[in-house]
């Protein structure tokens, strides 16, 4: 097929923030995720654990607990003392109330998600009653010294436990007053340290179960107050607790990155007796596992070294699927990259800033493997600083590159950069038109006359740029039957005719720029589209699903082509449809119109539609094999997939020219650097 | 062995300790829950604790002026409490009821001994004139009579215990010096009496008992410092009258000239009791001690003193003891671990130390203890025969099989049948895999064939006996002379079997077998069925040298000639290998001395019988063992390929052993000079090259750093082909 030169790229400095909580939604798919920078993530368990929405971070927005009420309502709350609750489908923080208690640090909802508590810096734990359009605060419970660390209601709702520093306390609902105080210390020897109830869950049956900082996960008799069992499970703190639903199994984090599960179990076969027994260790993490869950099928933890773990109890699989193996993710699910092909430059995302750069080069060539000197190293152009507390929800740059735009939650930024020789000169564009904030994607037309800004609603806006700094709004794309959610995915074609929008509820639309009309809609199919791409001959659009299901759709003749029935008919192979991480980003070779290429984390792949698909007693990842074959023998081995998995973690691959690529990687040992230190932990007798 | 652990104070006792009015404690019984004890003192208060707490999690007190006379139990079905106070009058409650007297309440017609709560079987009451009622019954008509079964005895002693599904209750009363027990079947209604045979001057003080297959073991504890034991078969249809229940020493409480006054005591599991008492040495004051002892060695395992006196009662729960020291109730938890010789001298293989359970497992008690000592059986005289015929038939009892003879017995039949019958029956006894004595059965057959194979010299089943020892799990001491018959064969492939599957043969076979290997000719070994498995992956097997050998030969050579030739060079030392080192023995040799080298010894113990090898053979099986050595050393792991193969530290280990016991003699022998400087060489040469291995350490680590930070740029041009 031929050979690529392949611009290696590892200077995208991405550290990805700590995970700080988990929420499962009750009876949901849902499971939502804060970072320490304060994003809010939601993956959707129903289609591949695909990361559905991200809300990006905000400086005095820290969420310290996260909590799904009455249905599908996030509310997250914080050390700046308020409680906010997130819009889901517009993708940003809705409304907040402050719990005037000083910083929350923890928030736990009712079982049927009527009412929510807060512990307070204060001591103090204030309920709140969930109604339509926010919540309203009720009443204080019973205020003592110490700050509340973590709650727990009881399945019945009439107590809560809340733990603090060496004591927990149950309160009565009802009433307000706490009923029982048990000082977590009293049969220890050390107590002349602190120990912090870092995290506390209330069974139906009474018992209550603490861990803390002395590396104990203990279980106490609420009537008797007494301890009823005590399991040191590590030297160091225990900072998360998740019980199952069926409050057979718990899940606990530790400080080392090692999670335990504990199980309920008869104490011997048979035996109505059951016991608490720590089974089955698990060291997924380097740091501190800040947050656990207990789905209903899985342990998930989340750590300060930013991975969120899915570990699937195989006892509860019913059958082989995507939910049935150990799912690891680090990387969003999205590109923080964007590359101007014509300039060779690549735009790099960050949480606060942009970093542009500009590709290197060389005029040698090489045989596969072979690492080309450079003649020219890439270069840093600029770095623009995101002003204010808002992170940055896009960004992109112009295929010429002398355009780069992103947005935050509440501002929308256009620059206009010009290349004097070796200097650069940014200049901010004035006067923007007024947008519906915040843009989900940005992206510039092919000969970067115009740029479209994914909004809410299912909107998507036209501005047109002007030379030589400017810019002027010129349409506002919507669906005719409207929708409530935002686009998250844009494509447009090569010659500035289609544009496609994909919002949150997985509609894909097609406008007509020549018109500014709706040109059609893809039939719906109920999985998350993950990326699509519309190619620049033939005009049909690329869509990939988290299910690893690709389609081709002809804008055109607004119908599915030949190829995608095939491929449908046929079925992709085993091994495609059980990969991890979902495609992040399709494009074309335009010299080559039976290519597409796409990537995900772990593999760039060359798709040849010319060729045969494979079937799954086929081999899918051949390369290995296709270069140990001679050239004669290699005929009757080729087939549609060409898979490279030598760079990983992929963050992005595109096309530079005919036979040109850029892979920008992000090597985990890197992020690791830039992480502080784990807990030393001695090894063998060291 | 068994061990006191550490202790604590469960709680105070007497006017200062808050509980109970001083009168001391009635009796201690389990709680609801594991870790649970409900305490019950000579007053009017029950206490319920939890244990590793050392708190109290209930207090039930009756009014002034009634006092509780039984102990009050637990109903482990419902969880409900039950006591009586004032002998007659019954209370049930539970955990959340506050004041006794608003509580459940009969009032019975007559006076309440004990109520003793089974596990499943709900609480059983004992009445002081001896009936017997299940709790349920007793309830559904509580002023029902009473009849009295032990006119103006006393009841000392009572016990329960489930058998099967009904529930079974022992006591024992006294009358004028003499002592009954009675056993009450409470399904059945049956109730029996035996007498207590006399003992002269002294009588029983304390009694526990435990029930296991159908007999009840009632251990007493004497006031002339000993324990007897006396055994009561449950399954007696017979209405005799008053049988005497004879009893047999079991344990002697006197150590080294100072004597164990016991008060209480309890078992703790099938070698173990423990006695509560005072420890009286002649001369010396006297002082109290909790002690366990050992019945099986009959010796004091550990002892612990209290000075500051106790009540003399002991309760033992959940590898606990309670009992009353001073005026706390102090608890002391134990371990009991399964004592064995092996055990003692530290020869137990750790591998599989048991559980330590909770409870006492009387399933494991030997059969042969309880049938050699039951009162029906004859009187045992100690030969093996009878005692297998002795223990066969306690089993025959138990499994009902009463036309079945015992092995003994067979095996005595069979003495003088021929040879074909003789190994048919035994086989069709081998076959009976159900037998719960499998192992001593499969003992007593081999001893049996060895028996014949020793009468009659040309009698060698060494089929039967290499099934036997391939398929079960045997050991040398279950047939110590199996094996030295296999010397005296020379069958060399059951001693390679035996070898391997023996964890327990001496020192002492193990040369012999050495002895016999290495004297064996190789031509004479090449014709025996030998398992090569051990030698295959590192020695050439000459049988593919000879196939090489006969293709080139045909070229106008003599075959047979040539073949000859090889013969001759192969059993003198042809085993070339790649590495140009010669195999010192044949491979069949190789094998069998791998065994050897495989099989578990003592160093202490073997040099001296290794000392007894001829010279010629040491200095082979050194030669032997030098190959095997710089065989290991060619790979980079010091391992060699294939399986059951000798470690390089076996190897190590038998070659020092060898140069110990041949030290002098090595030193003198022409022969074995050269291989000395050798091996002499060849282990410098390996010190040096580690030595320098160590020296370059931190050089090579760096270059396995720099190893794995390949590509540390972070930006490259690279060409990719996609084919």
């Amino acid at each position: 097929m031929g050979e690529f030169e392949v611009h290696r790229v590892r200077f995208f400095g991405l550290v990805p923030a700590g995970v700080r909580c988990l929420a499962c939604q009750p009876r949901g798919p849902r499971l939502a995720l804060a970072r320490t920078d304060g994003a809010v993530e939601v993956y959707n368990f129903a289609v591949n654990y695909f990361q559905e929405k991200v809300i990006p971070g905000h400086d005095s927005r820290s969420v310290e607990a996260l909590c799904w009420a009455a249905g599908d309502r996030l509310f997250g709350a914080g050390l700046n003392g308020e409680v906010t609750e997130y819009d889901l489908a517009r993708l940003c923080a809705a409304r907040s109330i402050d719990g005037c208690g000083g910083p929350i640090w923890s928030m736990a909802a009712n079982s049927n998600g009527t009412q929510l508590a807060i512990g307070c810096e204060d001591g103090s734990v204030k309920l709140f009653q969930v109604v339509p359009g926010g919540i309203e605060f009720e009443r204080n419970l019973d205020r003592r010294k110490g700050r509340i660390l973590c709650l727990s209601w009881h399945p019945s709702d009439t107590h809560i436990a809340a733990g603090s520093i060496d004591t927990l306390r149950v309160l009565d609902v009802s009433s307000g007053q706490t009923v029982q105080r048990i000082m977590v210390n009293y049969h220890t020897q050390k107590a002349k340290r602190e120990c912090i109830v870092w995290s506390i869950a209330f069974l139906s049956s009474g018992t209550i179960v603490t861990s803390d900082s002395f590396g104990r996960v203990q279980f106490w008799d609420r009537e008797q107050e007494t301890l009823l069992e005590s399991h040191t499970v590590s030297t160091s703190a225990v900072l998360s607790l998740a019980v199952s639903e069926e409050e057979d199994s718990i899940i606990v984090g530790t400080s080392t990155g090692a999670t335990y599960q504990f199980q309920l179990l008869p104490v011997k076969a048979g035996s109505l007796q059951k016991r608490w027994v720590r089974t089955k260790p698990f060291q997924h993490h380097t740091h501190d596992v800040r947050a656990v869950a207990h789905s209903s099928t899985a342990l998930i933890s989340g750590g300060l070294d930013a991975q969120l773990v899915i570990r699937p109890l195989m006892e509860k699989m019913q059958k082989k699927g995507y939910d049935a193996v150990l799912r690891k993710f680090t990387f969003p699910h999205r590109r923080l990259v964007s590359c101007a092909r014509k300039a060779r430059l690549l735009l790099f995302q960050f949480s606060q800033h942009l970093e542009l750069w500009r590709l290197g080069s060389t005029d040698e060539t090489g045989k596969d493997g072979e690492v080309l000197p450079l003649c020219r190293m890439p270069e840093h152009l600029v770095q623009l600083k995101s002003k204010g507390p808002e992170h940055i929800y896009c960004s992109s740059v112009s295929p010429c590159g002398s355009w780069v735009a992103y947005s935050t939650a509440s501002r929308f930024h256009l620059y206009r950069v010009q290349y004097e020789g070796n200097g650069v000169s940014v200049k901010k564009v004035p006067k923007m038109p007024k947008l519906l904030l915040p843009a989900y994607q940005l992206q510039f037309s092919s000969d970067s006359s115009s740029l479209f800004v994914a909004s809410a609603r299912g909107s998507v806006h036209v501005l047109q740029l002007l030379e030589p700094g400017g810019c002027k709004h010129q349409h506002r794309l919507r669906p005719p039957s409207g929708s409530p959610e935002a686009v998250y995915l844009l494509a447009s074609s090569a010659d500035g005719h289609w544009v496609a929008a994909v919002s949150g509820d997985w509609a894909i639309h097609i406008y007509n720029l020549k018109c500014f009309k709706h040109h059609c809609s893809v039939p719906t199919y109920n999985c998350a589209v993950t990326a699509v791409a519309i190619h620049p001959v033939t005009n049909n659009l690329v869509i990939a699903y988290s299910d690893q299901q690709l389609f081709e759709f002809s804008i055109p003749k607004k119908q599915y082509t030949a190829w995608s029935r095939t491929v449908q008919s046929c079925g992709l192979h085993r091994m495609w449809l059980e990969r991890d991480s979902p495609i992040t980003h399709i494009t074309f070779n335009p010299k080559n119109p039976s290519h597409i290429l796409l990537h995900d984390i772990y593999m760039f792949c060359v798709l040849d539609k010319s060729l045969p698909l494979p079937d799954n007693s086929a081999l899918l990842m051949n390369q290995g094999t296709l270069k140990q074959l001679p050239e004669t023998a290699r005929k009757r081995q080729l087939h549609a997939f060409k898979i490279c998995k030598k760079f990983q973690p992929l963050l992005f691959a595109d096309l530079l020219d005919e036979n040109c690529l850029v892979m920008v990687e992000r090597p985990i040992i890197d992020i690791k650097t830039q992480l502080p230190l784990p807990i030393q932990q001695k090894k063998f007798g060291t | 062995m068994a061990a006191l652990c550490e202790s604590f104070t469960l709680c105070g006792l007497g006017p200062g300790g808050g509980l109970g009015l001083g009168g001391g404690l009635l009796a201690l019984e389990p709680g609801p829950d594991p870790d649970h004890v409900l305490l019950t003192d000579r007053g009017r208060t029950a206490t319920l604790f939890k244990v590793s707490d050392q708190k109290p999690l209930g207090c039930w007190s009756v009014k002034q002026g009634q006092i509780i006379t039984c102990p009050v139990v637990c109903n482990f079905e419902t969880h409900e409490y039950v006591a009586v106070h004032d002998d007659k009058v019954l209370r049930i409650w539970k955990n959340q009821d506050i004041n006794l007297d608003k509580v459940f309440k009969a009032t019975l017609s007559a006076d309440v001994y004990r109520i003793h709560s089974l596990p499943n079987g709900g609480p059983v009451v004992l009445f002081k004139g001896g009936g017997v009622r299940t709790l349920d019954v007793l309830l559904e008509a509580p002023q029902q009579e009473i009849e009295n079964v032990i006119s103006d005895e006393v009841i000392k002693w009572s016990e329960a215990f489930m058998e099967g599904q009904q529930p079974v209750l022992i006591f024992a009363t006294e009358k004028d010096g003499d002592f009954f027990v009675y056993v009450q079947k409470l399904k059945m209604n049956s109730l029996h009496k035996y007498k207590l045979e006399q003992q002269e001057l002294s009588k029983p003080l304390n009694f526990v008992a435990y029930i296991k297959k159908q007999i009840i073991t009632l251990l007493c504890l004497y006031s002339n410092d000993s324990v007897y034991k006396v055994l009561i078969p449950l399954q007696q249809n017979t209405e005799e009258k008053e049988q005497i229940l004879p009893k047999s020493l079991l344990l002697n409480l006197s150590v080294s000239g100072s004597v164990l006054k016991g008060t209480s005591f309890v078992v703790l599991d099938k070698d173990h009791v423990a006695v509560l008492g005072r420890l009286a040495a002649s001369g010396e004051e006297s002082k109290e001690c909790l002690t366990i002892w050992n019945t099986k060695f009959q010796t004091l395992q550990t002892s612990k003193e209290l000075p500051l006196g106790t009540s003399g009662q002991l309760w033992c729960y959940e590898e606990k003891f309670f009992f009353t020291h001073g005026k706390v109730l102090t608890v002391i938890m134990y371990k009991c671990e399964t004592s064995s010789l092996a055990a003692a001298v530290g020869k137990l293989k750790d591998s599989q130390t048991p559980d330590v359970s909770s409870f006492v497992n009387w399933n494991t008690l030997e059969d042969e203890e309880l049938a050699a000592s039951l009162p029906s059986e004859q009187p045992v005289a100690l030969t093996s025969e009878s005692r297998m015929s002795l223990r066969s038939k306690g089993n025959t009892v138990a499994e009902v099989q009463p036309d079945t003879l015992s092995v003994g017995q067979l095996l005595l039949n069979l003495k003088n049948a021929s040879t074909t019958v003789f190994e048919d029956e035994l086989r069709q006894l081998i076959s009976k895999v159900q037998m719960p004595d499998l192992q001593a059965t499969i003992g007593c057959v081999v001893t049996a064939l060895i028996n014949r194979c020793k009468t009659k010299p040309k009698y060698y089943p060494q089929n039967f006996l290499l099934q036997i020892v391939e398929t079960q799990d045997l050991s040398y001491s279950l047939c110590p002379d199996l094996m030295a018959v296999a010397l005296e064969k020379k069958d060399v492939y059951l001693l390679q079997i035996c070898l391997q599957r023996f964890p327990d043969i001496p020192e002492e076979i193990t040369c012999a077998c050495l002895k016999v290997f290495l004297s064996m000719s190789e031509a004479y070994l090449q014709r025996v069925d030998v398992n090569l498995e051990s030698v295959i992956c590192y020695i050439d097997i000459e049988l593919n040298n000879k196939e090489v050998k006969t293709e080139i030969i045909e070229n106008g050579f003599n075959v047979e000639l040539e073949q000859d030739i090889w013969d001759t060079k192969i059993t003198e030392k042809t085993h070339l290998t790649a590495g140009g080192e010669f195999c010192p023995v044949g491979p069949q040799k190789a094998a069998l001395l791998n065994a050897v080298l495989l099989s578990a010894y003592s160093e202490t113990f073997i040099l001296p019988h290794l000392k007894n090898l001829p010279a010629q053979q040491a200095v082979l099986f050194l030669r032997y063992l030098y190959y095997l050595y710089v065989k290991c050393s060619e790979k980079i792991n010091t391992a060699l390929p294939g399986i059951c193969c000798p470690t390089i530290s076996q190897i190590m280990d038998w070659m020092c052993l060898l140069l110990d016991a041949h030290f002098t003699v090595m030193v003198m022998l022409p022969e074995a000079k050269g291989l000395l400087s050798n091996l002499h060489k060849f282990v410098r040469a390996q010190v040096r090259f580690y030595s320098e291995l160590n020296k370059i350490e931190g050089s090579l680590r760096e270059l396995q750093r720099l190893h794995h930070q390949k590509d540390p740029q972070t930006y490259s041009i690279e060409v990719l082909e996609l084919i």
